[in-house]
């Protein structure tokens, strides 16, 4: 089951990692994306930190590490297929994080993400 | 702050799924569900229809007005033929430019388009010419529609045949359903294409009547930047205002030799001495066209370094961004005269110093109807 970031983040446990990649919501929101550069693998991110730099035709933005932990693998295809986010966002993932705890019961679920986005 | 104002095609926006921001005072589309990319690309390949019913409209009338707009704008008017339209800039004193406008020859009158975000204060300045005998009359009550793209002349000729016979620049009139519309064959898009001045009560109508053709889509603000970004022409406020003289916004070509040092109507506008002081022995900055080597845009206010390290900025970007018909970052910046196309200068991104080509502008090359 998914969870969601206040920062339109989703998220999917697998066995001690998170997957991460950001809602239909956050891509409709930024348009159109034209470049996506990730984190290097191996890095230590502190939750909160900017690791992923994301722009669209219209503005840059950030994805920030929902998480502390270290980055375990990136989707490599990304970067020369930025548009791939906006075709299938929940589809599209960015990156994997093993987190220092595995522990998403902070996040909210899907309901609750839907409330907050209203 | 001052509440937004809507054009006639409000409604229509909205209709069409179009996502309205505050710009220059007014509420527009800045997309529809098409997406900018996808508007963009349709607008290169068929036709994309515009509002741009928020740009000034302004009428001079009298007794040599041709000659009288000479004293603001430093280009040929006089020698404007009847039913042609010329590019032009509102200078100061100082040499900077206050906008940049069209002046349409349209016989008894000068027909101007001037940008949104300046039109009370061109008014103003136009009204100096009033000691001159001339009458500044905004219009009032029409709208201003642009179709752009190369199905553009087959889809309005279907409505208005004899538009197929303008050439870029031209200005004509014509009737439609009992409208005399004002339509110029110009743009903002680097394609061939027309601006539509309607009515305001028949407006609405003819916008769906050219989306009624499969070939139209409505097209929001932020094609219409990256299309006439790719176009390499400036935007002002942002590649020019007024501490950027002509020759620092590559607009001197605009200003003709009859005006310049030693011609037949030499100077006679605002801030003249700097100005062709400046373009007579060739400005020291200018604004270049770079191509980023990564995937990154580097947009507007991003620095300009001459080495990969070290070094004072060499100038800023004042227009960047993803182009789609290019497919890469593209942007203009003020840079030094001497450097040459080919040449790498790089540009700071998030700490980072990135290698940029200075290329020459336009990115994607026009098609006009010549």
């Amino acid at each position: 089951m998914l969870k969601y970031t206040e920062d339109h983040e989703w998220l999917k446990q697998d066995g001690d990692e998170i997957i991460v990649g950001i809602t239909a919501y956050a891509t409709e929101q930024l348009g159109d994306v034209v470049f996506i550069e990730l984190p290097e693998v191996g890095r230590e991110v502190e939750a909160g930190e900017e690791i992923v730099v994301i722009e669209s035709v219209k503005a840059a933005s950030d994805i920030v590490a929902p998480v502390a932990g270290t980055i375990t693998a990136v989707n490599e295809a990304l970067p020369d297929t930025p548009g791939a986010v906006n075709e299938d966002a929940l589809g599209t993932w960015f990156f994997r994080i093993k987190p220092a705890s595995v522990e998403l019961d902070g996040f909210m679920d899907e309901a609750a993400y839907n409330e907050m986005i209203g | 702050m001052a509440e937004l104002r809507r054009t006639k095609l409000y409604d229509l926006h909205l209709s069409r799924g179009g996502k309205m921001v505050p710009f220059a005072g007014w509420e527009m589309p800045v997309q529809y569900p098409m997406g900018v990319l996808g508007e963009h690309l349709h607008t290169r390949t068929k036709a994309g229809l515009f509002d741009v019913s928020h740009m000034g409209q302004v009428i001079l009338r009298g007794p040599d007005a041709a000659l009288s707009l000479e004293m603001l704008v430093p280009a040929d008017i006089a020698g404007l033929a009847e039913g042609r339209q010329r590019y032009g800039l509102f200078t100061n004193a100082t040499g900077g430019i206050l906008d940049d406008l069209m002046i349409a020859n349209k016989g008894d009158h000068l027909f101007l388009v001037v940008n949104a975000a300046c039109v009370d204060q061109d008014i103003a300045h136009l009204r100096q010419l009033e000691a001159k005998g001339i009458s500044v009359e905004p219009v009032e009550g029409r709208a201003l529609l642009a179709l752009q793209g190369p199905e553009a002349e087959a889809v309005l000729a279907r409505l208005i045949p004899g538009v197929a016979a303008m050439k870029f620049m031209d200005v004509a009139e014509f009737d439609w359903q009992g409208a005399v519309l004002w339509i110029s064959r110009s743009g903002y898009t680097g394609e061939d294409g027309f601006e539509i001045s309607v009515p305001e009560a028949q407006a609405m109508a003819l916008a769906e009547a050219l989306l009624a053709d499969e070939d139209v889509a409505p097209i929001g603000l932020g094609a219409r930047d990256s299309l006439r970004l790719e176009a390499g022409m400036p935007l002002y406020g942002h590649d020019m205002d007024t501490e950027t003289s002509p020759g620092a916004a590559a607009l001197g070509w605009s200003i003709p030799k009859a005006r310049r040092l030693g011609g037949v109507r030499e100077g006679g506008f605002p801030g003249a001495d700097t100005i062709l002081a400046e373009l007579a022995a060739g400005a020291t900055k200018t604004r270049r066209g770079l191509r980023p080597e990564g995937r990154a845009p580097i947009r507007e206010g991003v620095e300009i370094f001459a080495a990969a390290e070290g070094g004072e900025t060499i100038g800023k970007v004042c227009s960047g961004g993803f182009g789609p018909s290019v497919g890469g970052p593209v942007a203009m910046a003020i840079l030094p005269a001497e450097l040459a196309e080919g040449d790498t200068v790089f540009a700071e991104l998030r700490g980072k110093r990135m290698p940029v080509t200075l290329t020459a502008i336009p990115f994607h090359k026009p098609s006009y109807k010549r």
